[in-house]
């Protein structure tokens, strides 16, 4: 009962998005149920429509776990944008370091940019390790402000993400890009820092689907943080922190202690996107390529309801809308991808003012009004 | 250097001030009244969009300005109903204002120009080149006297700070709200307004580039006044200017980095909000929805 209860409000969101959604395709002069039935046919077909899908979803579940666990400590982090840039240059930054990048320049000559030459063995964990760490460290920054200084953490989170986007540029742009380069991208990194795609041992997968081993990490991430919150003493802490602060201060708990470590954890999360853009996917650092990711998890752990299973399910549905986004471009008269975004809009609208169904449906007696 | 620092510069910075000063301006009535509103991107974007189309399709930007002012305001309604009517959370329901806003202008140019996110170009006659800066002149003393001078204010600042005892001395608190939201709306649409059809001559997506946090971040720099948010955005617009002039210029033969001009407000956001220099106290109820006693 608690279950569908769960599930209740964030179906009737979804449900409700996509009514209104249809009713803007209408009014553009589009067929709702045609182009519904192109952005989730796409995404359905094997191998193709599910391979983009899960790709798609993957950074989305980072994101969301990541949002998920700072709000589970009662903490907003919209800086998941920032530390996923921050986190993403430093892991190629250690795949060109220690992965021995040597490319040609102008006059054929090798430049090399490496330090070293590791083994994969010891590279990508070095990398995935640079990513986290970054990307905690990024999220840590704004938790300890509010910790330290009682800053609230959505605007240092959000000046967190120009200043990482800033600085990130800045070093692309004068050391790491190749010269020449018109594209703002660093040089490429050491091929032993790349991890497999999933064509590569999935039977029936081509290779040519930039799926990989990330998602299986997505996948792990789901299970640790879920571990972690509910069977830690750290997470019951950080729960604790978030359901009433004042009362977890009196029951010993170091609040402040737990919204650093929560900001930390959420930022390390996010900067797990950096794995799968990097080492699985461009195999280089390429300048503003999160297409809103850090955003897009809010609403992702929203409509998971802050809970690794919800965010997983969430995630997957917000990447078959991104995979189908792509067909509608390409195939309706009007209607273009950006309906993606305008759904994704509403249904965080919809679950955010929860409210607004909260009311019919204890009205008609179907559920028991809340405590508030 | 004096090929750099000279009145053009001054200029510039004027005009890249005045969006952020219009919608941080907005931000303030909202803020001031006890509702966050990190949707000022999302506001700007309705404004410029709503503006350049129809400024392209009426033949005047007036008719351009004031549709921009009221799609601000009709957006900034939906937010003001989520977060006041349905309690929704107040950074929930801006951010997803700021997506819908990067989607629908998209969705709809596609639609009625059949062009990726951009409008059409409206003519040179049709431009608005210093009627938003004038604007925003104003609206500083304008706005210091509604909020410290009338009732209004009054009124404003005290569902801000005590809604309680706001209610108890008979002011609607959730009135007061909304009035205070919509204004942000509607000015910040005309932020919007002035950079579409004032600064450049056409709509193009996600044409704010992160304007509308940057106002917000002069607002909490400003310390939620009207005039220290108007010094703020000077300050965060002369930033901007220079960063351009810098692009590109040589030093000593290096390439001056513009990257650490553009994050100065930013950091400075962050400094001040840490109570490094000064203090900068919000709203006391800033980001509670109010509800009765029952």
């Amino acid at each position: 009962m608690k279950l569908l209860r769960e599930l209740l409000f964030p179906v009737i969101a979804v449900l409700v998005a996509f009514v209104v959604g249809g009713v803007i395709v209408w009014v553009i002069g589009d067929n709702p149920f045609e182009v519904y039935g192109l952005l989730l046919g796409s995404a359905l077909t094997w191998p193709d429509g599910i391979g983009y899908t899960l790709f798609y979803a993957t950074p989305l579940i980072f994101t969301g776990l990541a949002v998920a666990v700072a709000f589970r400590c009662g903490l907003l982090n919209i800086g998941a944008e920032g530390q996923l840039y921050a986190a993403a240059f430093a892991c190629a930054w250690v795949s060109i370091k220690l992965g021995g990048t040597v490319i040609k320049g102008f006059d054929g000559s090798p430049i090399a940019y490496g330090w070293a030459s590791l083994p994969a063995v010891l590279l990508v964990p070095l990398a995935l390790a640079a990513a986290m760490v970054v990307g905690g460290a990024w999220g840590a920054v704004p938790g300890w402000l509010k910790a330290r200084f009682g800053a609230h953490e959505v605007i240092t989170t959000i000046m967190m993400n120009f200043i990482a986007v800033s600085l990130v540029s800045y070093f692309t742009q004068y050391y790491y890009k190749a010269p020449g380069d018109p594209i703002m991208e660093s040089v490429p990194i050491g091929e032993s820092a790349h991890i497999a795609r999933l064509g590569s041992f999935v039977p029936g997968l081509p290779e040519r689907l930039p799926l990989n081993v990330a998602f299986l990490l997505a996948i792990l991430a789901c299970v640790l943080v879920y571990v972690f919150l509910w069977r830690t003493k750290w997470g019951y802490e950080i729960r604790a922190t978030g359901a009433n602060p004042s009362a977890a201060e009196y029951g010993g708990i170091n609040v402040r202690k737990q919204i650093i470590l929560a900001m930390a954890v959420s930022g390390a999360l996010a900067g797990m996107v950096g794995i799968n853009e990097v080492l699985g996917y461009r195999y280089r650092y390429y300048h503003e390529f999160s297409a809103s990711y850090g955003f897009t998890g809010i609403a992702v752990a929203l409509l998971g309801r802050n809970h690794p299973v919800g965010v997983f399910l969430a995630a997957i549905l917000f990447g078959m809308l991104i995979r189908g986004g792509i067909f509608v471009d390409a195939f309706s008269q009007h209607v273009t991808k950006d309906l993606v975004e305008v759904l994704q809009a509403i249904v965080i609208l919809f679950v955010a003012a929860e409210a607004l169904f909260r009311g019919p449906f204890s009205r008609f007696g179907l559920l028991k009004r809340s405590k508030v | 250097m004096s090929d750099i620092f000279n009145v053009g510069l001054l200029l510039s910075a004027l005009r890249l001030a005045t969006p952020l000063l219009l919608a941080a301006l907005g931000g303030l009535f909202s803020e001031r009244a006890g509702v966050i509103n990190i949707a000022l991107e999302g506001l700007m974007l309705a404004g410029a969009f709503t503006a350049a189309s129809v400024t392209w399709y009426a033949g005047s930007p007036w008719v351009g300005l004031v549709s921009a002012v009221l799609a601000g305001a009709l957006i900034a309604a939906v937010h003001a109903v989520a977060c006041i009517r349905y309690r929704a959370d107040q950074v929930v329901s801006g951010t997803a204002i700021n997506i819908l806003l990067t989607g629908v202008p998209a969705l709809l140019s596609g639609a009625f120009f059949l062009s990726s996110g951009s409008t059409p170009q409206v003519p040179q006659e049709n431009l608005i080149p210093w009627t938003p800066i004038v604007i925003a002149g104003l609206l500083v003393p304008l706005t210091y006297y509604v909020l410290y001078y009338t009732p209004f204010g009054l009124r404003l600042r005290a569902v801000g700070e005590n809604p309680e005892a706001a209610d108890a001395a008979g002011v609607s608190v959730n009135l007061m709200r909304y009035a205070a939201v919509l204004i942000s709306g509607a000015l910040a649409g005309i932020g919007g307004a002035y950079l579409s059809i004032g600064q450049s001559s056409l709509f193009t997506r996600n044409m704010s580039a992160g304007r509308g946090f940057i106002a917000l971040a002069a607002l909490i720099f400003g310390k939620w006044r009207p005039v220290q948010t108007m010094l703020a955005c000077l300050l965060f617009g002369f930033t901007e200017a220079v960063a351009i002039q810098l692009q590109g210029v040589r030093f000593g033969g290096e390439e001056i980095p513009t990257q650490f001009v553009q994050i100065i407000p930013y950091v400075l956001t962050i400094v001040v909000l840490a109570g490094f220099i000064g203090t900068s106290r919000a709203p006391r109820a800033l980001g509670i929805p109010y509800q009765k006693e029952k």
